[in-house]
């Protein structure tokens, strides 16, 4: 190995630099663990269908037809194709209100974790990197959000500032910080000491440069992971909120709400609020599919968190 | 030990002071609760004498001050809604969460560690598949879902079990389970992937290598120290439970804090939501405090590390 400091910080940026390691090596890595295979593919599916329904169903989830009221699946006596699903209490039809929910589930569950992790990485990075007064700042201020009810800390906010679809992302995603920014703390403060970065900064590179070219692309990884098995969290905590009436306000469709009005036709209706729960179920089970395939094929020491 | 102590216990009142702001800033921002309390023709004199009375038209930062001097004295103020004192509803209610979240922590630990062991010591096993199916299931399930589905086929269905209520064992079972099952995943799946970890370990061969039966290797060697990841995953979930139960004590109309709060953010009763935010972050972290003592024993190289 070289020993100048000019060498070893080339050597590094060959050897070890930052290259945003997903690539096909990865890809092949995640798909040969099987059970990460049939996630992507479940999750791919149930990413095109909610994007791609309107091409092929054209039911409105709104349309309300009061003399087709609890029409069962088209499975079961007195069920018809031009409700595969049946309908609901105001005869609205349950598969475009399923159909038209997912959109709403993914939006949320996605968005809400990208601007978790928007926050979590800057101040993680900050933290770790600069050390000092400021990351004992932010790090404090993480340990009190950490103690405030996850729960209680969404619903007070969600009452504060009333219920629409941008203040759902904007408080399940602030809330969820703390997480993502712990994580990287920790790998910035290990990758700190490591040659690379030393070699970086005796060649004279500035801060914000060695932060964003040699730290942020090695943390990579373990955003990927845990941000994947965050969304399945957040999804079914949306769903949560909009069971009691707190999510994205009526009458846009969202699974959370589906049950929560189905609830009371429960010995009418079984398919009110048994198919958005599985809705829910199927989304979560092929995230979880697909965090836990990630998590083996690119961080196995992130084993115990996550989940 | 006491260095570790004295910095738990410093931990423990930033956080408290912390939480104590957030939630008072919090609420405060939530809208005007005076009009709430009076008849909606009341006349802007009346309402400005209520506002006058209450305190609410001096600066945030006297109204905080108010309020801790106040709390630490034991007054949360008095609820706007049932014009009772704020931790009198409170003390009412918090039994009813406090039993089933410890009802539900103490049955996923039951059944989920067990698992998790035997997975770990089969692992490949029919037993260790089937059962790490099972839990990715559990985890992917909504507990307000699972609890719905319960009331459906037990309930509606079957009739076996009551719908809803406090007050009877029958009652206790479905709400614990389907807030059981989630965790039960999670601990078996932790259970496992720390067994498995410490299995492959050397002191594990050298006590297989000495002639101790597989029994007290697994049990009491490798346990000890697979213990630890467990209990601070296990205490963190148990102060999170008890305010977590909001949603399934919706469902299952049992009459703990949860429904309490949610009632409240309806009725916007600032009082109320402030002391029952305050009190289930008060058991959180008391519990964390708990779990950071009960690691001394656990994990004697903290004690050690720490004063060194």
């Amino acid at each position: 190995m070289p020993s100048d400091a000019a060498s070893i910080y080339r050597y590094s940026r060959e050897r070890l630099g930052p290259s945003l390691r997903l690539t096909a090596d990865t890809i092949r890595e995640v798909a040969r663990r099987r059970s990460a295979l049939w996630g992507g593919i479940m999750l791919c599916v149930i990413f095109l269908t909610s994007l791609l329904f309107p091409l092929f169903y054209h039911v409105d989830p709104l349309a309300q037809d009061l003399l087709a009221r609890f029409v069962p699946p088209a499975w079961l006596e007195g069920g018809s194709m031009s409700h595969p699903l049946g309908t609901d209490n105001l005869g609205r039809d349950v598969l475009a209100r399923i159909l038209y929910g997912s959109r709403i589930s993914l939006v949320v569950g996605f968005s809400a974790v990208l601007l978790g992790e928007l926050v979590g990485i800057v101040l993680g990075l900050v933290s770790g990197y600069y050390g000092g007064k400021l990351d004992s700042l932010i790090m404090r201020t993480a340990d009190i959000f950490m103690a405030y009810p996850f729960m209680l800390l969404t619903i007070s906010v969600i009452a504060v500032l009333g219920n629409s679809m941008f203040n759902l992302i904007l408080v399940l995603g602030i809330s969820d910080w703390t997480i993502y920014a712990r994580t990287i703390r920790g790998s910035v403060l290990s990758l700190k000491e490591k040659e690379f970065v030393e070699a970086a900064r005796a060649a004279g590179t500035k801060n914000l440069s060695i932060i964003t070219r040699h730290i942020f692309p090695n943390v990579i990884s373990p955003l990927l992971v845990l941000g994947t098995l965050r969304v399945a969290s957040i999804i079914i905590w949306e769903s949560g909120l909009s069971f009691l009436g707190m999510g994205v306000p009526p009458p846009t469709p969202s699974w959370g709400r589906m049950l929560a009005d189905g609830r009371m036709y429960i010995s009418d209706a079984w398919w009110l609020v048994t198919l958005p729960g599985l809705a829910i179920m199927c989304t979560i089970l092929s995230i979880n599919l697909l965090g836990d395939g990630l998590r083996d094929a690119l961080d196995p020491r992130l084993r115990n968190v996550g989940n | 030990m006491l260095r570790y102590l004295l910095k738990r216990l410093w931990h423990t009142v930033y956080v408290v002071i912390g939480i104590s702001a957030i939630s008072f800033f919090f609420i405060h921002l939530s809208g005007d609760p005076v009009m709430l309390m009076l008849p909606a023709d009341a006349s802007m004199q009346e309402v400005e004498q209520l506002r006058q009375k209450l305190g609410f038209n001096d600066p945030l930062y006297v109204q905080y001050g108010r309020f801790v001097s106040k709390a630490v004295r034991g007054d949360f103020g008095e609820s706007l809604y049932y014009h009772v004192p704020a931790m009198e509803l409170i003390v009412e209610r918090l039994p009813a969460s406090l039993e089933l979240s410890f009802t539900a922590m103490l049955l996923a630990l039951l059944v989920a560690v067990p698992i998790g062991i035997i997975s770990a010591i089969h692992r490949g096993s029919a037993l260790d598949m089937g059962s790490m199916l099972a839990a990715l299931f559990g985890l992917s399930m909504p507990h307000f879902w699972l609890g719905i589905m319960f009331i459906m086929i037990f309930s509606v269905k079957l009739g076996w079990l009551p719908t809803s209520g406090r007050g009877t064992p029958a009652q206790l079972i479905m709400p614990s389970v389907a807030l059981a099952l989630g965790l039960m995943a999670m601990f078996a799946r932790l259970t496992r992937s720390v067994m498995l970890e410490v299995l492959s370990l050397d002191y594990i061969r050298t006590a297989r290598a000495k002639g101790l039966r597989e029994f007290f290797v697994i049990g009491k060697h490798a346990l000890k120290n697979a213990l630890i990841p467990l209990v601070t995953v296990a205490g963190m979930q148990f102060g999170l439970l008890i305010g977590g139960t909001v949603i399934i004590e919706t469902v299952f109309a049992w009459p703990g804090v949860g429904r309490l709060v949610v009632q409240a953010i309806f009725n916007r009763d600032y009082p109320l939501v402030q002391c029952i935010v305050l009190i289930l972050a008060l058991i959180f972290v008391a519990v964390n405090l708990v779990v950071d003592i009960l690691y001394i024993y656990l994990d004697p190289r903290i004690s050690f590390l720490e004063d060194k």
